[in-house]
């Protein structure tokens, strides 16, 4: 038996979420789909389970192709899909959610449903309190039982998203062994991750995502600095011309701490200069973006002192941050910068901090058109943010951003966008550095930490790992200590 | 889109209506009554004479300042549900001025009108602060407050404010002369409540096309995160919303107190702010859209009670007409959105 996905394309507006992914998944073997966050894989985990739908491509299981229109359609195939954050029904008891989404008419049997849950958690040693509510179950518990449901309910793939996030280690020892023994049984499995090490401590055989297209096959184990090039693509080693003399100190972050969610950061120390670009690398999750909040002032620290041009404004509001000369310019443009149904007109307003009550609407058109020149963003100041590809919105945040910004802090700043546009943010970008301010971004293309950055710094699992010289490193280095080693 | 938009906004609004009175007539064919006679009627009982048009703009001006408050609100991305209950509170304190302040009609009118906006403001107040502070969703605060509004106000017409002698919940003593609201002409037409109408619908379309505020709001309203991230100060903005509409609210109450009952009733508002909310869904929430829209809600309320005096019918068919109205137009609504959704899906480019 096999599972084989075929020439699959899937678009969202400009963005190719998968172009052409084609992959060959056989049963018995444990198929890791590694990739980067925005690589894909999401998506096609989604198609494959029914929840949206390809754009084209085909879908065969066994020999047979599949048509999916809904999860209801994934489910009947025998396709089984764990999301990152089972969808449970929280105050419902643990029986109640093992029988959700069952077979059968009205009635429905809570006996024979009880017999069936504790049979198949025997199979695998869990065990439930079948009236429990939900709500009880840990995070690793709720994945338990919703593999259980799953395997109940007649699935014959298994598709695990990100299994590992927010579960315990003994949890994930747990959950390695019942998918290694679920393979051995013959069942299709696939694993997708952004984590090099478990995908190579788990995995018999990996696909490797980027950009929505599968880069590369490996069996495993296989070395890792090949799989992290294939996740990065090819570093290039290239010099620049060198950059003016740093400054004064503009961020000072001095032995803070971060919590958001699950993660808590390890004491974070760094000092970023006038005229200096720092990169932030590591996988996604590590703590880069929360340190990106942190120094804009939007999420404050446990411990520890943040200082902005020389002024302490630990534990101040995020508009002292911004009047003291910071800009942030999240990784979600729609969702965190521009405001959706807005024009470009109206957003080339709204940044500006003063102007008048009244608008004048000609003079706000003369701005935008200004504006849209400055920046090559392709769009009229009636077009709405949303109507702009991906490049265009991040052209119009950067015109967004004020010119006398002392201290930008971005999350990808290229992300999404063709080598042409993401040279252009750079030229911008550098321009500003030249005049003064500094940059500090995170960013998932190792190309781009090694050209533009003065400094890297990489984290891995909420602990600043190392701080690296640009110039002097390699991205063979870069690329071990993401994944969490020292290159020896 | 091929067709011009303002084209569009019209179909838009005159198809639900087409169809809303094709349910109409339905319904009366079954009711057993003559259909085309029973939308004569509707015509008659609402701009047919002087008199029933002065009723019409009475009912017409608490619709549409409740109306242009929500089209604030909306921008906001609020629903304030719980301006039936900012009506309430501003009709109880332009009660308590025209109880309790002396002077001429003048004056007190005026201070009816201020005591209006105030007393809806801050109660609209409440439900802002329970909302950005207390993390109470608009909806819930506001339902829960229109409830505790109307406790309030029959609390005051059966308790302090009963009537000489006995408690009844027809309302508290008629006010003295100097509080009623001024008329023009036999139909007694109420000019003031109808220009300061005009005045509030031309503030709320001004204030939200063409300033600063209108603008900041709306980007509060579509994207929070966006607008915080910004600058924008957006609780404030959130309950300058909730002032704004509840000052309006308050206004309609006041007018209602001063003006149509001369006195304060259990039932002051009658609904007018639900009616208001579907006014603003049914003009797309556009300020230019609303007092004609409002008119023609209010002409259907005032025009049914002529189908119970003359056909025996129940006037709650007014009622009908107006929610399969408003029905029609979120489903037309929600039926074109699939369309382009599903066209611009085919549109996409296939690989490369």
């Amino acid at each position: 038996m096999s599972l084989e996905l075929l020439d699959i394309h899937k678009s969202f507006g400009q963005v190719r979420a998968n172009d052409g992914v084609s992959l060959t998944i056989e049963a018995g073997t444990l198929h890791g789909l590694l990739g980067e966050n925005g690589a894909g894989k999401s998506t096609l985990m989604k198609i494959l389970s029914g929840f949206i739908s390809a754009d084209s491509g085909r879908i065969v299981l066994d020999g047979a192709p599949l048509r999916l229109s809904s999860p209801r359609d994934g489910i009947r195939a025998g396709i089984g899909m764990l999301h990152q954050d089972p969808l449970l029904f929280l105050p419902f008891s643990v029986l109640d959610n093992f029988l959700l989404g069952g077979g059968g008419g009205l009635r429905v049997d809570r006996d024979a449903g009880r017999r069936a849950l504790e049979e198949t958690a025997g199979r695998f040693g869990f065990a439930f309190d079948a009236d429990a509510p939900a709500r009880s179950l840990t995070v690793g518990e709720r994945q338990q039982l919703e593999i259980v449901r799953l395997l109940w309910l007649g699935a014959r793939v298994l598709i695990l998203d990100e299994p590992t996030t927010g579960i315990s280690a003994t949890q994930r020892t747990t959950l390695f062994e019942v998918l290694r023994s679920l393979a051995a049984e013959g069942m299709i499995v696939a694993f997708v991750s952004h984590k090099l090490e478990e995908v190579e401590e788990l995995c018999d055989r990996v696909t490797v995502m980027r950009k929505g297209r599968v880069v590369g096959e490996s069996e495993m184990p296989a070395p890792a600095e090949r799989l992290v090039e294939m996740m990065f693509g090819r570093v290039l080693a290239e010099s620049e011309p060198t950059p003016p003399p740093f400054g004064e100190p503009v961020l000072e972050v001095g032995g803070v701490t971060l919590r958001e969610r699950t993660l808590t950061t390890s004491e974070l120390t760094l000092s970023v200069r006038e005229g200096e670009i720092v990169g932030l690398a590591g996988l996604e999750g590590s703590g880069q973006r929360m340190l990106l909040r942190a120094a804009a002032g939007l999420l404050p620290p446990m411990s520890g002192r943040v200082r902005v041009r020389g002024r302490d404004l630990t534990g101040r509001g995020y508009r002292e941050f911004l009047h003291a000369g910071i800009h942030y310019l999240p990784a979600g443009r729609l969702e965190e910068g521009l405001v959706r149904g807005l024009t470009v007109a109206e957003h080339v307003l709204l940044a500006r901090g003063e102007m008048d009550f009244f608008i004048d609407g000609a003079a706000a058109r003369e701005d935008a058109r200004a504006a849209i020149a400055d920046y090559a963003i392709v769009g009229a100041p009636e077009s709405t943010a949303e109507s702009l590809s991906g490049g265009n919105q991040q052209r119009l945040l950067l015109a967004m951003t004020p010119l006398d910004v002392r201290l930008l802090l971005m999350e990808h700043p290229t992300r999404g966008l063709d080598i042409e546009s993401a040279d252009w943010v750079w030229t911008r970008l550098l321009e500003r550095r030249d005049t003064g301010t500094a940059i500090v971004f995170a960013s998932a293309d190792l190309d781009e930490l090694l050209r533009y950055s003065d400094r890297i710094v990489v984290f891995f699992s909420g602990r600043a790992l190392k701080v690296l010289e640009a110039r002097e490193t390699t991205g063979e280095e870069l690329g071990h200590l993401i994944g969490g080693r020292e290159l020896v | 889109m091929t067709a011009p938009s303002w084209l569009s906004r019209v179909a838009t609004i005159v198809l639900p209506i087409a169809l809303a009175f094709a349910v109409a007539l339905v319904l009366l064919q079954l009711a057993g009554a003559p259909p085309f006679e029973a939308l004569g009627l509707l015509w008659d009982g609402s701009v047919g004479s002087a008199a029933k048009m002065s009723d019409t703009l009475a009912a017409w001006v608490p619709l549409t300042l409740a109306a242009a408050g929500l089209v604030v609100t909306f921008a906001a991305g609020l629903w304030n549900i719980g301006v039936e209950g900012q009506i309430v509170a501003g009709a109880v304190a332009a009660t308590w001025v025209a109880r309790e302040v002396p002077g001429p009609a003048a004056v007190l009118i005026f201070a009816m009108l201020v005591a209006g906006v105030v007393g809806g403001a801050l109660w609209a107040l409440l439900a802002g602060l329970l909302k950005t502070r207390g993390g109470v969703n608009e909806i819930f605060g506001g339902l829960g407050l229109d409830f505790v509004a109307s406790g309030l106000a029959i609390y005051l017409i059966i308790g302090p404010w009963k009537r000489e002698g006995v408690a009844s919940t027809s309302g508290t003593d008629l006010f003295r002369p100097e509080a009623w609201m001024p008329t023009v002409g036999v139909a007694q037409f109420p000019v003031i409540p109808i220009a300061l109408t005009v005045v509030a619908v031309v503030l709320v379309y001004v204030l939200m096309r063409g300033t600063r505020f209108g603008l900041r709001l709306k980007a509060v309203g579509k994207n929070p995160r966006s607008a915080h991230l910004l600058g924008i100060p957006t609780e404030r903005y959130t309950l300058a919303a909730f002032l704004l509409c509840g000052g309006l609210a308050g206004l309609a109450g006041a007018i209602l107190v001063s003006g149509v009952f001369h006195k304060l009733v259990p039932s002051v508002s009658g609904g007018y702010g639900f009616l208001g909310i579907l006014v603003v869904l049914l003009a797309g929430y556009r300020a230019a859209w609303i007092a004609p829209i409002a008119f023609f809600f209010a002409a259907i309320a005032v025009g049914s009670t002529q189908l119970s005096l003359r056909l025996d019918l129940d006037s709650s068919l007014g009622g009908v007409l107006q929610g399969v109205l408003v029905l029609f137009v979120i489903l037309l609504g929600g039926w074109r959105a699939r369309r382009t959704r599903r066209r611009t899906a085919l549109m996409e480019p296939e690989g490369p």
